[in-house]
């Protein structure tokens, strides 16, 4: 009975294995961008970059149709431009970066929208907007699987001085390191990223299982390595709960992965160690010193 | 005071201006550094104290005129602003960062690195708190960190913006002593400082800018009343409507 339903699905059916599959290496990567989105208080930024993706990808479907390869790259190449166009405007003008991220968030939007209507249906456009983790075939896994181990390795490689630029980019400065070069570094490495959730949890959603998971963490632990350790599992639960409960339960599987996702942020917000409900309720008793 | 004079300086600014969005923040400025001394950056607040610092630093936007400086090796303080102190990162971590030139972003710490700093974070009175987040201290035990930080870097010229804002007299005379230590082992020290009377006790020479150089040299001379009357009547003449400057203001120092 339990195994009809928790294994059931996955010996059964390829793509459920796929996305599970896919899953686990999105919760892997995802996770640790997501501490450093936090940490660098860019959370709104890095939705805003997500949503910039729809109109590069919009164009590769215009141009290649359904193709994942061409709707990839263009998600790619448009992250990019916005991260970099929106970094130059806030340098070269008083504007601040959030404004000018919100103001290439917005346009994209729009300008995604349209492209995809000039030739697509309602369905395409959901598709793209909303993801379609149960689609998932090989080239997208690979697609997923390379991302994973490209930001891991890449995360490991640019620690150090990524963390500095995030607490105290004075110092690297000082030290003659040009702290801009690991920020678009990182972007590039969270852009990828949300070009691999693309397609499982679409653009407006790609940032779900990276940051959700992140912030439930940090309810839990103080220090980087911690928090990657204990988001990386939780967005794993997630998207395995999540599959299983829309393939029972016949929902739509990338907002069902997502809320299973904010439940676990939740119950975090309540439950855990620091600076949760829990934590400001409970008044132990003061130590010695 | 001749012998100071005779020393190479450690600094020399020739006719320095630097300025955002075009309103010269240090303007016009020349002066010199002597080697091995405390020298006190004194000022009104919006003088140009910190952005004089940045310029000798190299890290300042626009900058006009030079800065001769003799030091193979700067460390800098920064305002405790500056940096995210809610980000997790223990203190021995932060402190290890001073090696920086060591190591660099990419190598390993030696286990000498890791001995030399937990050897600093005691100089600063914080032993016991090698493994506490950063988040957890108080401003002046982060300030002891940050003191901390400086001597692994073990450089000849040392830079401290404002090392004592919002720090208790205790802390102040332990950081004091760490300041008079690099001193005597012939390190330039040059601090912005808002206490005049801490200046006068303890630093023997002074720069003191409102925007322009207003005197440089022995504190006692610099800090005349004369001198911070005309310092504040020269901060509070910002002007909105500036035009281009055309002719540099020339000033012996």
């Amino acid at each position: 009975m339990l195994h009809d339903i928790i294994i059931g699905p996955f010996a059964d059916f390829g793509f459920m294995r796929r996305a599970l599959v896919a899953s686990l290496a999105l919760s892997l990567s995802g996770a640790s961008i997501g501490v450093f989105l936090i940490l660098r208080r860019m959370t709104l930024m890095g939705d805003a970059l997500a949503h910039s993706l729809l109109p590069g990808a919009a164009l590769g479907f215009l141009l290649g149709g359904l193709s994942l390869p061409a709707m990839s790259l263009g998600g790619f190449v448009a992250g990019m431009a916005t991260a970099l166009v929106s970094g130059a405007i806030a340098r070269f003008t008083s504007m601040r970066e959030d404004a000018s991220f919100a103001a290439a968030y917005l346009t994209s939007l729009a300008l995604g929208v349209l492209i995809v209507s000039l030739r697509g249906s309602s369905i395409d456009l959901m598709n793209i907007l909303f993801g379609a983790i149960l689609g998932v075939d090989d080239t997208a896994l690979y697609l997923v699987v390379g991302t994973t181990t490209l930001t891991l390795v890449g995360l490991a490689a640019i620690y150090r001085p990524l963390v500095v630029e995030c607490f105290n980019p004075g110092f690297l400065a000082a030290m003659g390191v040009r702290g801009s070069l690991y920020h678009y570094l990182f972007l590039g490495l969270a852009v990828l990223n949300m070009v691999a959730a693309f397609q499982a949890l679409g653009t407006l959603m790609a940032l779900g299982l990276m940051l959700l998971p992140a912030v439930a963490a940090s309810f839990w632990a103080r220090e980087v390595w911690s928090m990657t350790v204990i988001a990386a599992p939780i967005a794993f639960a997630s998207a395995a709960l999540g599959l299983l409960l829309s393939f029972h339960a016949g929902l739509p599987s990338g907002p069902v992965i997502v809320l299973m996702a904010s439940l676990f942020f939740l119950a975090s917000l309540l439950l855990g160690s620091r600076a949760s409900v829990r934590a400001r309720l409970s008044q132990p008793v003061h130590l010695r010193g | 005071m001749s012998s100071i004079a005779a020393l190479r300086p450690a600094l020399r600014l020739v006719d320095l201006t630097v300025s955002y969005d075009r309103h010269p923040a240090v303007h016009h400025v020349s002066a010199e550094i002597p080697a091995g001394e405390m020298t006190a950056i004194v000022g009104p607040n919006g003088a140009g104290k910190s952005t004089l610092l940045k310029a000798m630093l190299g890290l300042a936007p626009r900058v006009e005129g030079r800065i001769d400086c003799a030091a193979r090796r700067i460390a800098y303080l920064p305002q405790q602003a500056e940096i995210d102190r809610s980000f997790p990162i223990p203190v021995l971590d932060t402190v290890l960062l001073g090696r920086w030139s060591r190591f660099g972003g990419f190598k390993a710490a030696t286990p000498a690195d890791i001995h030399d700093a937990r050897h600093a974070i005691e100089a600063v009175g914080l032993r016991g708190f090698e493994r506490r987040p950063i988040d957890t201290l108080s401003v002046g035990q982060f300030q002891r960190v940050l003191f901390a930080r400086l001597l692994l870097q073990d450089a000849d010229l040392v830079l401290l913006d404002e090392p004592f804002a919002a720090i208790d007299a205790k802390t102040v005379a332990d950081l004091m002593a760490v300041i008079r230590r690099w001193q005597s082992e012939q390190r330039t020290v040059v601090a912005v400082l808002h206490d005049l009377d801490q200046v006068r006790r303890d630093f023997p020479n002074s720069l003191l800018l409102a925007r322009e150089l207003v005197d440089c040299g022995p504190t006692g001379r610099v800090l005349s009343a004369e001198n911070l009357l005309r310092a504040r009547a020269m901060a509070e003449a910002w002007d909105e409507q500036a035009d281009a400057c055309e002719m540099p203001v020339r000033r012996s120092a």
